[in-house]
């Protein structure tokens, strides 16, 4: 499905980030990515989703075989791409309801499909809020506007529940969560869990992966995966740290 | 990204007005020019009453020693008023139904999305409809007349309701105000009235939509709404304009009259064409709303400015009556080289008087701009408060936002607020959208729009819908 083939990545201003990652995910597979601060992990899911402010300097992604590299972030997005952001960003004004209903018939402009009607979109709605425990009022509420840190990480995963995607990638949508909430958030990605959606988790911490098992876990280091492997290394890691490696 | 969203923008600002077309009705009009001969003509053709010829005769005079207003932050070209067409009507005045209306201008209101039918349809609006400068069509009216509603053309109020109008007509705008008020007291040839009865709460949304539609022909309207003791309203007004281009002057004058307890709301949908992306044409707008609030009374105006290449507009209150409140809420967009200078005058009077302000600029293009309000306390406003919010919004790097807030306060227990930002879109919120799906477009049309949500809201549902589209319009389909 994705397929990252020694990428190099840097920002805007020229600083390096990443320096020649390859990774490979599968229809249905759960990749948890892990590693010290300022390792790239962040960067990974920025250039995968096409975010301007980092250029690809050499190496390709493709997607269901596709380059993304010419690709904008939204012609990404219809083909299945979803980033749940780790600093979701406020729009003033619009409702998480207007703003999802918009995202939602964009796609399916995007693929030629009729719009939902305004019935179809309610009932994902109601579905999904009742998977996350969302309240109605709070679709109700500015995108993001005033949301606490928790309240935020759960409106990116309702958005990614409603979305549908093929790949979803997680940039630490785990930190600043209490307990209760990761159990919420982990209870979302579980539920989207199947044979065809693909997940990229990013974490610094094992806790998330206690409730959403992932396949393969990676270590990156420097712009690198230095290793990877099983869901056993996310837990030496949380025992013996990064030196451990 | 900066590239690509100026990319886009440009698009944006390359949009073309879309209500760009004549109708083609036989109209009977003037030569070019403005005389007291011309004036006698307009008097003379609308069979008005001798007190209504003098009222317009002393307007010219005051006129003639009156020059146009320089200050305000807007390059105009001067505006000659010998070349302008003063009186343009429809051959044939007036209509009993629907079906006896010219079909090319029912073809017009389709066109715009407008049409009389679809307008019916929506529960409980009353349309009063100015093609240049004779109401055609008038719907309603029987509902409005059992509950004393007097809802119909200027022309038709001078001819009816003679001492109403004689009473009322000037007392919150008199011809001496400016320029512009001058030279619509003296050459108007319709516009809308309305009165309603002491105790009396309109039950519908009253709207007129004015349309210059005659080559040359400045359109000239006038409006005077009254709301005797405790009576309510809502009034809409909405404008498209005919792609033209050469200039054409919009001169209109509203007045409101907010009796003891009365509330009057105010809203408009302005869409008078902006001029082409290279600044060539496009309708000078000049026009002064003002209303007076007796006891405890209410008025609130919303606008939405998307038209026009030049606006120049106050819309105030003078708040005389205790525990009387004014509200101002507004949208203005700018885009290609239209100018904008817009705003409000909330003149407290008496005690306890309220007022709220809020304006939300948008400037894209080469375009400009301004907000202009005064907020003035005078000495007998005892307790007087105030709060007002201006906000801009520039869209690219070539656009200008400006404020001049203009605070006078002669009365220490006042208390007056002031808030104001300026602000980009930016490349986060952008790459968020897109990421979600939504294109660059619609994002910047999603994000405009949340940001004039707190003015959009005021708007009365029929109006919502209209509102949004132009804003779309205005910004190149953007808005979802």
């Amino acid at each position: 499905m994705l397929k990252i083939k020694n990428l190099h990545v840097s920002t805007e201003s020229n600083i390096s980030i990443l320096k020649g990652l390859n990774l490979e995910i599968n229809k249905g597979e759960v990749h948890a990515i892990m590693g010290p601060n300022g390792s790239g992990k962040s960067t990974l899911a920025s250039i995968v989703a096409g975010d301007p402010k980092y250029m690809i300097t050499s190496g390709e992604i493709t997607f269901n075989g596709k380059s993304l590299t010419d690709l904008e972030p939204e012609e990404r997005s219809s083909m299945g791409l979803f980033l749940s952001f780790q600093y979701p960003v406020e729009i003033p004004g619009i409702s998480l309801n207007n703003f999802i209903k918009t995202a939602l018939n964009q796609k399916q402009k995007a693929l030629n499909e009729k719009p939902f009607s305004a019935k179809e979109i309610l009932e994902k709605i109601k579905k999904n809020a009742e998977i996350l425990k969302i309240d109605l009022d709070f679709i109700k509420r500015s995108v993001n506007v005033g949301f606490s840190g928790g309240e935020k990480k759960r409106a990116e995963i309702f958005q990614m529940l409603m979305l549908q995607p093929q790949l979803s990638i997680l940039d630490e949508t785990d930190s600043g969560l209490d307990i209760d909430a990761l159990k919420i958030v982990a209870k979302g990605v579980n539920s989207l869990r199947n044979n065809n959606s693909s997940f990229i988790i990013i974490t610094h911490y094992q806790r998330l992966l206690d409730h959403i098992q992932p396949d393969f876990v990676h270590v990156l280091n420097e712009g690198k995966i230095i290793k990877s492997g099983g869901s056993d290394i996310a837990k030496m890691l949380e025992e013996k740290g990064y030196d451990w490696i | 990204m900066a590239t690509e969203k100026n990319k886009t923008l440009k698009e944006i600002t390359k949009n073309k007005y879309q209500y760009g077309f004549v109708t083609k009705i036989e109209s009977e009009k003037f030569e070019p020019g403005l005389n007291e001969n011309t004036i006698k003509l307009i008097s003379a053709k609308r069979n008005e009453p001798s007190w209504m010829l003098d009222y317009r005769m002393k307007a010219y005079s005051a006129l003639q020693k009156m020059t146009p207003p320089n200050w305000a932050n807007l390059k105009i070209k001067p505006i000659d008023l010998q070349k302008i067409i003063y009186y343009s009507a429809p051959k044939k005045p007036k209509y009993n139904s629907l079906d006896e209306v010219d079909p090319e201008l029912l073809k017009t209101f389709n066109k715009l999305g407008i049409s009389i039918d679809e307008q019916k349809k929506i529960a409980g609006v009353a349309i009063d409809v100015v093609v240049d400068s004779v109401s055609v069509a008038t719907t309603f009216q029987d509902t409005l007349k059992k509950l004393g509603i007097i809802f119909c053309s200027m022309s038709e109020a001078i001819e009816n309701h003679s001492e109403l109008v004689k009473k009322h007509l000037g007392s919150v705008v008199p011809y001496t105000d400016n320029y512009f008020s001058a030279l619509n007291a003296a050459v108007f040839t319709d516009g809308s009235f309305c009165f309603i009865p002491k105790g009396v709460r309109c039950p519908m949304e009253l709207s007129t939509y004015f349309r210059i539609n005659e080559a040359g022909t400045g359109q000239f309207e006038r409006t005077l709404i009254v709301a005797e003791e405790d009576s309510y309203v809502s009034y809409l007004e909405g404008c498209t304009a005919p792609m033209r281009d050469e200039n054409q002057l919009h001169a209109a004058v509203v007045e409101l009259v907010a009796m003891k307890s009365s509330e009057i709301k105010y809203s408009t949908v302005q869409n008078w064409f902006p001029g082409d992306e290279n600044g060539v044409g496009g309708v000078y707008n000049f026009v002064t709303k003002r209303g007076i609030c007796l006891d405890s009374a209410k008025i609130s105006w919303t606008q939405i400015e998307t038209g026009s290449a030049i606006t120049w507009k106050y819309p105030s209150c003078v708040l005389k009556g205790n525990n009387s409140v004014g509200e101002f809420f507004s949208v203005a967009v700018t885009n290609n080289f239209q100018q904008a200078d817009t705003g409000t005058k909330m003149i407290h009077l008496g005690k306890n008087t309220k007022s709220t302000i809020i304006s939300k600029g948008v400037c894209a293009g080469k375009s400009n701009g301004s907000y202009r309000g005064l907020v003035k306390i005078s000495k007998s406003a005892d307790n007087a408060r105030n709060f007002s919010q201006c906000d801009s919004l520039l869209l690219g790097q070539t656009c200008g936002a400006h404020t001049f807030p203009y605070i006078e306060s002669s009365n220490k227990s006042s208390i007056v607020e002031h808030e104001a930002t300026t602000s980009k879109i930016s490349d986060d919120q952008l790459f968020y959208c897109k990421q979600r799906g939504i294109p660059e477009e619609e994002a910047i049309g999603l994000i405009v729009n949340g940001y004039c949500k707190d003015v959009l809201k005021k708007l009365p549902m029929e109006f919502a819908v209209e509102a949004q589209k132009l804003l779309e319009i205005s910004l190149e389909g953007s808005v979802g």
